[in-house]
């Protein structure tokens, strides 16, 4: 296996590690976001208003974790920086 | 594949590279503008509204009662502000359904931008409505030691909102181009609906943290204007003004509550 093997396999298992792992826990969470703010509309549906307005920020917040692991993983995919850098080496050298 | 219309250069002038991100900005200014100045340019009490200015006057008036139901004191001066946020992350977003048209939201550099002028508009907006002495004292409102933490929350706050909406946009052009390659004509189609819901969304909420962040550089300077109101009323803004740190609170309070 040559150096640019290696790192691309390297970056697809990571990738699809991070996008895996960076998933669980705010899908998790916006269930219990999503649930919690059900209930709560059900109790009080006066404060429907407000409370579709905080969970719909609450969400993003809460979503903006598997965004990151998302950038990163796209990153990982498309634009990596090793591969990049290994490449023009490789070009520049040989 | 371009993870970024940056990358895509439409013009070269003089040793100036002019690429996408820059030109389908002004597209969507350049639409905003045109759009609102030709509905507004008979605006005479005398002249019976059309169809056009009422469907304008539906939108203005229903930015209008979101903001006015986040922040009560000057309500106004952040309406143009967040307002202006939203209707250009809206129509930018919309846009994306136009083949060839990558929207401006997808660079990181349009929303690292959006996200600085809100960095920007918040102690502006502090400043104004109570004085530097009452804005710089909101660093340190528990105890001196909260400094450091309260400028890093401030940091990461700009950074989340760049690259939320960032990932957003970019995930639904990334996801409609994989599938393109793999089962073209019908489920790109699904997605790019799919892309349009979030880019709303992604819009609404853009604008609403910003008006959050806003309101509650605002807000704490200000205690006559709430005190003022029925007790009532005065919860609501509490409740839409609770940052992340007081969510997690209230989450692991439940939790307790159900073990």
């Amino acid at each position: 296996m040559t150096e640019l093997t290696i790192i691309a396999a390297i970056s697809i298992f990571t990738a699809g590690f991070t996008i895996a792992i960076g998933s669980i826990g705010p899908a998790l969470g916006e269930g219990r976001a999503a649930a919690a703010a059900i209930a709560a509309m059900a109790q009080q549906p006066d404060a429907a208003p407000t409370l579709s307005r905080t969970l719909f920020v609450s969400m993003a917040m809460i979503e903006s974790t598997a965004i990151y692991c998302f950038v990163v993983a796209m990153i990982l995919i498309f634009a990596n920086p090793f591969w990049d850098a290994l490449q023009t080496a490789s070009v520049v050298g040989g | 594949m371009q993870l970024t219309p940056d990358d895509i250069i439409v013009l070269r002038l003089w040793g100036l590279e002019l690429n996408a991100t820059i030109v389908n900005t002004w597209i969507v200014m350049a639409l905003l503008v045109g759009i609102s100045m030709i509905i507004t340019r008979n605006l005479r009490p005398d002249v019976p509204p059309n169809r056009w200015r009422t469907a304008l006057e539906v939108i203005v008036s229903a930015i209008q009662t979101q903001i006015e139901e986040i922040s009560r004191n000057s309500a106004r001066h952040v309406m143009y502000f967040a307002g202006t946020l939203f209707l250009f992350i809206a129509l930018s977003n919309l846009l994306l359904v136009i083949p060839g048209f990558s929207p401006p939201t997808a660079s990181l550099s349009t929303t690292a931008a959006l996200a600085i002028s809100v960095l920007v508009a918040v102690p502006l907006f502090g400043i104004a409505s109570g004085g530097v002495g009452r804005y710089l004292k909101g660093y340190i409102e528990p105890s001196v030691v909260m400094l450091p933490f309260n400028i890093i929350s401030e940091i990461s706050r700009g950074i989340s909102l760049a690259i939320r909406l960032y990932g957003n946009v970019m995930s639904g052009a990334v996801i409609a181009a994989i599938l393109l390659s793999i089962a073209p004509f019908f489920f790109p189609v699904v997605m790019n609906i799919l892309g349009l819901l979030t880019g709303m969304i992604q819009a609404y909420i853009f604008a609403i943290l910003a008006t959050v962040y806003i309101s509650s550089a605002t807000a704490e300077s200000e205690p006559s204007a709430l005190s003022k109101e029925p007790s009532v009323s005065q919860k609501e803004p509490s409740a839409s003004q609770q940052k992340p740190s007081e969510f997690s609170q209230n989450t692991s309070s439940n939790k307790e509550r159900k073990s």
